[in-house]
C-alpha cells in the first residue's frame, strides 16, 4: 500500500499580491467589518490560553465579542508559554544597529530556510513593533537600561539586538500580561473561562467549524459547546518525543481531532531540536530543561579533540579542546542558528567526542566571560539559569563547564491556515505554535513570542471579523446530529480506553513511541530509518489498544486517562510526521536527510522539486492521507544556501 | 472597570491590621509613659505618691477632680476592646481559612514571637486584670491602700511573695515578645514598604521591646533586692 | 535509595481522605521529586492500585502549576525551589517522607494531592491588571521607567501563582501572592491611574475567598520560591489605607 497519495495543489492562499509592504494594510481594508451590535450576539470559542489563545480571548471580548475560553490546566496562566526564557523579536532598531521591519522579514524567511509564506512573515515583522507597546503598556517589565528605556539583546541567527527580554522570564512576563488582560475581561463578564477543560473533538455543521465537545478534568462531565467561530490556540506538539522541553501536558489532541475532521496539517515533520538543554540522567528522565539561547552570548561551546577523552573539563589544555562553532562557523561562531548549532553537537558526539557519562554532551564554558566581565556580571546576567542548572544536575557552572545536549523544543509544523489564519475548514482559526504559518523549516529564537502575540493581539481580530460578519449563524445545540456523533466519538473512545485493562502503563508507550522518533524522526532522517520508524510505530500503536492499562473510570479526576488520550493521538501523528518526512526528499532547516547534505555536511535543499508546503488531508483511519501543495513563491527574498560561515 | 467596595475597609483583612496597629501603639504610648513614671519609685516614696497623685489631678483647673484620669482610661479600654475585638476577627478568620490541619505541622520557619502572638496576648491580657485588682483597687495587695502606690509596690515584690515576682517577671516578658513582634508588625500595618526600612523596624522593634521589659523589670527586682523598700 | 512516603489519599471533594503509607525503592538521586512520584505511580498502575493525582505541567519551575506540602513544608526542603525542580539528593536513603496537599479553605481538595487555586484567578480577575485595551497603546518608549522600579517590579512580578505561600502562612492568607501583583503594577507609571480602585477590588475578592488575614508572620517568603520580599505586603497596605482615605474623592469607588 502507498504511504500517501497526491491531491490538487492549494490554489488560494487569500494573501493579496502586489508589494509586500501594503499586503497587510490591503487585506484589512478589504476585510469586512461586524457592527458592535452584532458583535454581542456572536460567541467565538478559543481553545488555549497561552500567547496566542490569551491574547485573542482578551481581544475578541474587548471587542465585543462573547467568548468562551478552555484550558487544561488548571488556571489560564499556566500556559505552556509561561515557560519561555529568552526573549521576544521586534524591529524597533532602538539600538540604531541597522534593524527594520524588512531584515527582521527578512532573517525570519532565511532563517526559516526558505519554507515559509512571504506575505504571512512580512506581517508579522510589521506587527513586531506594536506587540512590544502594547506589552509595555500592560505592564510587562522588560528589562531596562539606567536611562529608562528598554534594553535588547543578540540571539541567534541575527546580526543585529533586537530582542527584548525579561531576565530569563520574558514568557511568563508577557504572558501574565495576556492574562491579566483576559482575567480582566473574565471579571466583566466578557469571557467565560473553563480552566481544567479538555477539547477533544471539533463539531462541524453544514461544512463550518461551530462547535466542540470538551471533558471537565475534574467532574469528567462531557458535553458540547457551540459558537460561531472556533479558534484553536493549542500549541506545539513536541511531546510525541515524550522527552522534550515542552510542559507534561503539551498535546497533538486538539488539532489532531481538527485534522481528522477536515483541517490539513501541514509540514508535521518540521521539529526544532534546541541545542541548548541538560542532557538526559537516566531512564526516569521525564522532561528535558532548556538553558536559554542567550547563554550563548557568552558561553563558548567546545568539546575535546581528542575522542574518547575522559579527562575533566579543567585537565584538558587549550590547545587540545575543539571550540566547534567558532572553527566552522567563524562569522556567527556561538551564535549560529538553533538547528546548524544542535547538528553540530550531534556529529561531534557521533564521532565519539561527547563528555559526561552517556557520552552524549558538549560543554558550554563560561571560564572566558567569567575572566573577562567578572563573576558579578555573569551572575546578574544568567544567576537564575546557572541557579537551575545547579539544581537539576548538582553541578556548580560556575566552576564547572555546564554540559548541554539538544532537545526536542519547538514544532513549525501545525494546521495549515491560510492568509487570515484560517483552516480548510470554515470557521476554524489556528494560530500560535498550532499552525504552521511563519517560521518555515526553522524557527529563530524569540519568535515564537512574536508570532504568539502577533497573531492573538492584531491579526486574528481583524481576519476573524471578515468571518464573522456573515454571522450570526443559525443556532445548533447539543441535539444536532453532528454534535450527538462528535459526542459519541469521544465517549467511545474513553469508555475503550478504560476497557483495555492491560498490563502496561501509558508512560512506557509513550517513552518507547518518543525513542522511535527521537532515533528515525529526530535530528537526522533517512529513508531506511523513517521506514523502519512507521512499521514500528504501527506495531506499537495496535500493541498500545491491546494492553495499555488506565485504572479508575471517566468520572473524575484521572490523570492516566488524560494521558492514554493524549498518546494514542500522537500514534497517529507519529505515522504522519515519518511520512512527511519521508517525502520530503531534501533537507532544510530542522528537517535534515542524510541523503541530501554539501559536501561539508550542511543542509541541502532542492527548491526545484520541494519549494512548498506540504499540507496532508486525513482521509480514513488506516488509508493514505492526501498530500496537497501549496507552492511558495519568493519575490523579495531570494532563496540561496544558507550560510552561516 | 469600577470597584466596587464588597465590605467595609474597617472589616478588611487589611483594615483590621491597621485598628490593631493603631490601637496597639496607643497602649504602647501608655506603657511607655507607666514604665518611666514607675522608674520614679527610685526617687522615694513621697515623690513616688506625690507624682501619683499629680497623676489623678492634671488637668485642674480646666478640668474637675480625676476627670482627666478616666478619660485616659476611657481611651485606654477603648483601645483595649478594639485591640482584643480585632485580634479575635483575625484569629477566628484565620482558624476558618484553614478547615483541616496539616498531619505532619509546618515547624515554625518565620519569628517565635510572630507565631505566638495570640496567646501572648492572652497572658498579657490576664495579667492587666491580675494588675489592675493588685495595684489599682488594691483588692489583691497586702497594703491595698489606692492612696499609698509606694507602699503597695513595696508590699507586692516582698521576698516572701517572689511568686509574684515571678508572675510580674514572665507576663512582663510575654509582653517583650508581643512587642518584639507587635511593634514592627505596626509599622509594616501601616504601609512600611522598603526592604531598608523592614531591617530598620526589626531592629528598632527588638531594641524598645528588651528597653521596655527591663523598664518594667528593674521595680520588683529593685524591691526583691532591697534597693527600694 | 530507599524511602517511606506517607501521601494524602482523598477520592474525591466529598471524601474525608487519610495519610497512606508506600515503600519505594531504587530512587535515583537524580530524580526530581516528581519523577520519583512517576515511578511510584507506574507500579501503583502496575499493581492495580489508582495512581496518586498531583498537579503538575512545565516541571521546570515556572508554571506554577505543581505544589505539595512535604515534611511540613511547603514545595519541600530547598529554599527557593518548586515541588518538581526539587532533586531527591536532598533527601537520604531509608527517609520517610509526608506528602500532603495545600491546606487552606479557598484551596479545597479536588483530589489527592490536587487543590482548587481559582481564587488567585479571581483575585486578579477583581484588578490585578492595568487596562490597556488592544491596540491603544502609545509607542513603548514614550514612558522611561526608572531602571530601579523596573527591577523591583520584575521582583514582584515573578510570581507564579502556585500558592506556596497561602499554603505556609499559619493564617492561610493570601496577601503575598496578591501584594506580588499589587507591588508590581503600582511601580509602573503604567499602573497610576488604577492604583487605588485596584488595591481594594484585590483585597475584597482575596477576603472573599476565604483566605485568612495576614499578621506579618513572615512565613510565606521563606518557602516561596520565587522569594517575593516581605514588604511588598506593606506596600499592599499603604495603597489599600491611602485608597481608603481617598475614597471621597476617588470616582468609582
Ligand atoms: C522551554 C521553552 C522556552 C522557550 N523560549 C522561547 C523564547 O525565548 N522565545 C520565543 O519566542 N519562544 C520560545 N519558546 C517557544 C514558545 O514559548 C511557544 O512556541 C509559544 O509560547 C506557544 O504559544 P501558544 O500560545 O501557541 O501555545 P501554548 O502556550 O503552549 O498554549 C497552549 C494552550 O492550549 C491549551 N490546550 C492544549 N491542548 C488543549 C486541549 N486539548 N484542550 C483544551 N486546551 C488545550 C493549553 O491549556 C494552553 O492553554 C520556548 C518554548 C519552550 C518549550
Ligand atoms: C490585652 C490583651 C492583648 C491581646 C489579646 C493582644 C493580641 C494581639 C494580637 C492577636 C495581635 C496580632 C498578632 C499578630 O499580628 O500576629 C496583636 C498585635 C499587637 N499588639 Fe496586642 N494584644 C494585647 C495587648 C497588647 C498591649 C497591652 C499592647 C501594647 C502595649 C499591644 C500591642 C500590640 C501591637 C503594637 C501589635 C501589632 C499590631 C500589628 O500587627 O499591626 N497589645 N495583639
Ligand atoms: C512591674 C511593673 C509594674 C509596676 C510596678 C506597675 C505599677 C502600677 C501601679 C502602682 C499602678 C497604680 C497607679 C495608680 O493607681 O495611681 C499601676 C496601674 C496600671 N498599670 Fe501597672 N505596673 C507595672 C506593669 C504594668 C504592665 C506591664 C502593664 C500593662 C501591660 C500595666 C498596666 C497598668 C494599668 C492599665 C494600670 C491602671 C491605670 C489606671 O488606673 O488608669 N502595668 N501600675
Ligand atoms: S508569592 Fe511566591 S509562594 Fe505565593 S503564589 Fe507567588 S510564587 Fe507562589
Ligand atoms: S505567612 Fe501569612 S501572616 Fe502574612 S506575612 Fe505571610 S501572609
Ligand atoms: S510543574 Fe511548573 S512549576 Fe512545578
Amino acid at each position: 500500500m502507498d504511504l500517501y497519495t497526491e491531491g490538487d495543489p492549494i490554489a488560494d492562499t487569500k494573501a493579496p499580491d502586489g508589494p509586500i509592504e501594503t499586503r497587510w494594510e490591503r487585506r484589512r481594508f478589504d476585510a469586512k467589518l461586524v457592527n458592535p451590535a452584532n458583535r454581542r450576539k456572536m460567541t467565538v470559542i478559543v481553545v488555549g490560553t497561552g500567547l496566542a489563545g490569551g491574547s485573542a480571548a482578551a481581544t475578541l471580548a474587548e471587542q465585543g465579542y462573547q467568548v468562551k475560553s478552555y484550558c487544561y490546566q488548571d488556571s489560564p496562566r499556566r500556559a505552556h508559554s509561561i515557560a519561555a526564557q529568552g526573549g521576544i523579536n521586534a524591529a524597533k532598531n532602538y539600538r540604531n544597529d541597522g534593524d527594520s521591519v524588512h531584515r527582521l522579514f527578512y532573517d525570519t524567511v532565511k532563517g526559516g530556510d526558505f519554507r515559509s509564506r512571504e506575505s504571512n512573515v512580512h506581517r508579522l515583522a510589521e506587527v513586531s513593533v506594536n506587540i512590544i507597546d502594547q506589552c509595555v503598556a500592560q505592564g510587562v517589565p522588560f528589562a531596562r537600561e539606567y536611562g529608562g528605556l528598554l534594553d535588547t539583546r543578540s540571539f541567534g541567527g541575527a546580526q543585529v539586538q533586537r530582542t527584548f527580554y525579561a531576565r530569563g522570564q520574558t514568557g511568563q512576563q508577557l504572558l501574565l500580561g495576556a492574562y491579566q488582560a483576559l482575567e480582566r475581561q473574565i471579571g466583566l463578564g466578557n469571557v467565560e473561562m473553563n480552566s481544567r477543560h479538555e477539547m477533544l473533538e471539533l463539531i462541524v455543521v453544514d461544512g463550518k467549524a461551530r462547535g466542540i465537545v470538551v471533558r471537565d478534568l475534574v467532574t469528567g462531565e462531557i458535553t458540547t459547546e457551540f459558537a460561531d467561530a472556533v479558534v484553536l490556540a493549542s500549541g506545539g506538539y513536541g511531546n510525541v518525543f515524550y522527552l522534550s522541553t515542552n510542559a507534561k501536558g503539551c498535546n497533538v489532541t486538539a488539532t489532531w481531532r481538527a485534522h481528522r475532521k477536515g483541517a490539513y496539517f501541514a509540514n508535521p515533520c518540521y521539529t526544532q531540536i534546541h541545542p541548548t538543554c541538560i542532557p538526559v540522567s537516566g531512564d526516569h528522565q521525564s522532561k528535558l530543561t532548556l538553558m536559554s539561547e542567550s547563554l550563548r552570548n557568552d558561553g563558548r561551546v567546545w568539546v575535546p579533540k581528542a575522542k574518547g577523552d575522559t579527562r575533566g573539563p579543567k585537565d584538558i589544555p587549550e590547545d587540545e579542546r575543539d571550540y566547534y562553532l567558532e572553527r566552522i562557523y567563524p562569522s556567527f561562531g556561538n551564535l549560529v542558528p538553533r538547528d546548524i548549532a544542535s547538528r553540530a553537537a550531534k556529529n561531534v558526539c557521533d564521532e565519539g567526542r561527547g563528555v559526561g557519562p552517556t557520552g552524549l554532551g558538549v560543554y558550554l564554558d563560561f571560564a572566558d566571560a567569567i575572566q573577562r566581565l567578572g563573576r558579578k556580571a555573569i551572575e546578574a546576567k544568567y544567576g537564575n539559569l546557572f541557579e537551575m542548572y545547579e539544581r537539576i544536575t548538582g553541578e556548580d557552572p560556575y566552576e564547572v563547564p555546564m554540559r548541554i545536549y539538544p532537545a526536542v523544543h519547538y514544532t513549525m509544523g501545525g494546521l495549515w491556515v491560510d492568509y487570515d489564519l484560517q483552516s480548510t475548514i470554515p470557521g476554524l482559526f489556528v494560530i500560535g505554535e498550532a499552525n504552521f504559518s511563519d517560521h518555515g523549516a526553522n524557527r529563530l529564537g524569540a519568535s515564537a513570542l512574536m508570532q504568539g502575540l502577533a497573531d492573538g493581539y492584531f491579526v486574528l481580530p481583524n481576519t476573524i471579523a471578515n468571518y464573522l460578519a456573515a454571522g450570526p449563524f443559525e443556532k445548533v445545540d447539543g441535539s444536532h446530529p453532528a454534535a450527538v456523533e462528535a459526542r459519541r466519538d469521544v465517549e467511545d473512545r474513553i469508555q475503550r480506553l478504560l476497557a483495555v485493562n492491560g498490563d502496561r502503563t501509558v508512560d512506557s508507550f509513550h517513552r518507547e513511541l518518543g525513542q522511535i522518533m527521537w532515533e528515525h524522526c529526530g535530528m537526522e532522517r533517512s529513508e531506511a530509518g523513517l521506514r523502519k520508524a512507521i512499521h514500528e510505530i504501527r506495531a506499537l500503536r495496535e500493541q498500545f489498544w491491546q494492553r495499555v492499562r488506565v485504572l479508575g473510570d471517566g468520572d473524575g479526576l484521572n490523570q492516566s486517562l488524560e494521558k492514554a488520550g493524549r498518546v494514542a493521538d500522537f500514534f497517529e501523528l507519529a505515522e504522519l510526521m515519518c511520512i512527511d518526512a519521508l517525502h520530503r526528499e531534501e533537507s532544510c532547516g530542522g528537517h535534515f536527510r542524510a541523503e541530501h547534505q554539501t559536501p561539508d555536511g550542511e543542509a541541502q535543499r532542492d527548491d526545484e522539486r520541494f519549494a512548498y508546503v506540504a499540507a496532508w488531508e486525513f482521509t480514513a483511519t488506516g488509508e493514505p492521507s492526501v498530500l496537497h501543495k501549496e507552492d511558495l513563491k519568493f519575490e523579495y527574498v531570494h532563496p540561496t544556501q544558507r550560510s552561516y560561515k | 472597570m469600577v470597584v466596587t467596595r464588597t465590605r467595609s475597609p474597617i472589616r478588611s483583612n487589611v483594615g483590621l491590621k491597621a485598628v490593631m496597629a493603631v490601637t496597639g501603639i496607643i497602649l504602647v504610648l501608655f506603657l511607655i509613659l507607666h514604665m518611666l513614671g514607675n522608674l520614679k519609685v527610685f526617687t522615694g516614696e513621697t515623690s513616688f505618691d506625690h507624682y501619683a497623685h499629680w497623676l489623678r489631678d492634671i488637668g485642674k483647673p480646666l478640668l474637675p477632680g480625676v476627670w482627666f484620669l478616666w478619660i485616659q482610661r476611657g481611651a485606654l479600654t477603648i483601645a483595649v476592646v478594639a485591640h482584643i475585638a480585632a485580634a479575635t476577627m483575625l484569629a477566628r478568620r484565620s482558624r476558618a481559612a484553614r478547615p483541616v490541619r496539616y498531619a505532619h505541622r509546618p515547624k515554625v520557619q518565620g519569628s517565635y514571637a510572630a507565631r505566638t502572638m495570640r496567646w501572648g496576648g492572652v497572658i498579657i491580657l490576664l495579667f492587666v486584670i491580675y494588675h489592675l485588682l493588685d495595684l489599682t483597687t488594691g483588692h489583691l495587695n497586702p497594703v491595698g491602700d489606692p492612696s499609698k502606690p509606694y507602699a503597695n509596690v513595696v508590699a507586692d515584690f516582698a521576698p516572701e511573695r517572689w511568686y509574684v515576682t515571678l508572675f510580674y517577671t514572665l507576663a512582663i516578658v510575654a509582653l517583650g515578645f508581643h512587642l518584639r513582634h507587635g511593634a514592627f508588625s505596626a509599622f509594616r500595618s501601616l504601609g512600611q514598604q522598603t526592604p531598608k526600612g523592614e531591617r530598620r523596624a526589626r531592629t528598632a522593634a527588638l531594641v524598645f521591646a528588651v528597653a521596655l521589659c527591663a523598664g518594667f523589670l528593674v521595680v520588683p527586682f529593685a524591691v526583691l533586692t532591697g534597693l527600694v523598700s | 535509595m530507599n524511602l517511606t512516603l506517607r501521601i494524602w489519599r482523598q477520592s474525591g471533594p466529598e471524601d474525608k481522605g487519610r495519610m497512606v503509607t508506600y515503600q519505594v525503592d531504587d530512587v535515583s538521586p537524580d530524580m526530581s521529586f516528581l519523577e520519583m512520584l512517576d515511578v511510584l505511580n507506574e507500579r501503583l498502575i502496575l499493581a492495580g492500585e489508582e495512581p496518586v493525582a498531583f498537579d503538575h505541567d512545565c516541571r521546570e519551575g515556572i508554571c506554577g502549576m505543581c505544589g505539595l506540602m512535604i515534611n511540613g513544608n511547603a514545595h519541600g526542603p530547598q529554599r527557593g525551589t518548586t515541588a518538581c525542580q526539587l532533586h531527591m539528593r536532598q533527601f537520604s536513603d531509608g527517609d520517610t517522607i509526608d506528602i500532603e496537599p495545600w491546606r487552606a479553605r479557598a484551596f479545597p481538595v479536588i483530589k489527592d494531592l490536587v487543590v482548587n487555586r481559582g481564587a488567585f484567578d479571581k483575585i486578579i480577575a477583581a484588578g490585578g491588571y492595568i487596562t490597556a485595551p488592544t491596540g491603544s497603546a502609545p509607542e513603548a518608549h514614550s514612558v522611561p521607567v526608572a531602571k530601579a522600579n523596573a527591577d523591583a517590579a520584575f521582583e514582584s512580578a515573578a510570581c507564579i501563582g502556585c500558592g506556596a505561600c497561602v499554603a505556609a502562612c499559619p493564617n492561610g492568607s493570601g496577601m503575598l501572592f496578591t501584594a506580588a501583583k499589587v507591588t508590581q503594577l503600582s511601580l509602573l507609571p503604567q499602573g497610576q491611574p488604577e492604583r487605588y480602585t485596584r488595591v481594594i477590588g484585590m483585597v475584597d475578592a482575596h477576603d472573599e475567598a476565604g483566605f485568612g488575614g495576614c499578621t506579618n508572620a513572615g512565613e510565606c517568603t521563606v518557602v516561596c520560591p520565587k522569594g517575593i520580599p516581605l514588604n511588598t505586603i506593606g506596600r499592599l497596605n499603604r495603597d489599600y489605607l491611602k485608597a481608603t482615605a481617598k475614597r471621597g474623592d476617588t470616582p468609582g469607588s
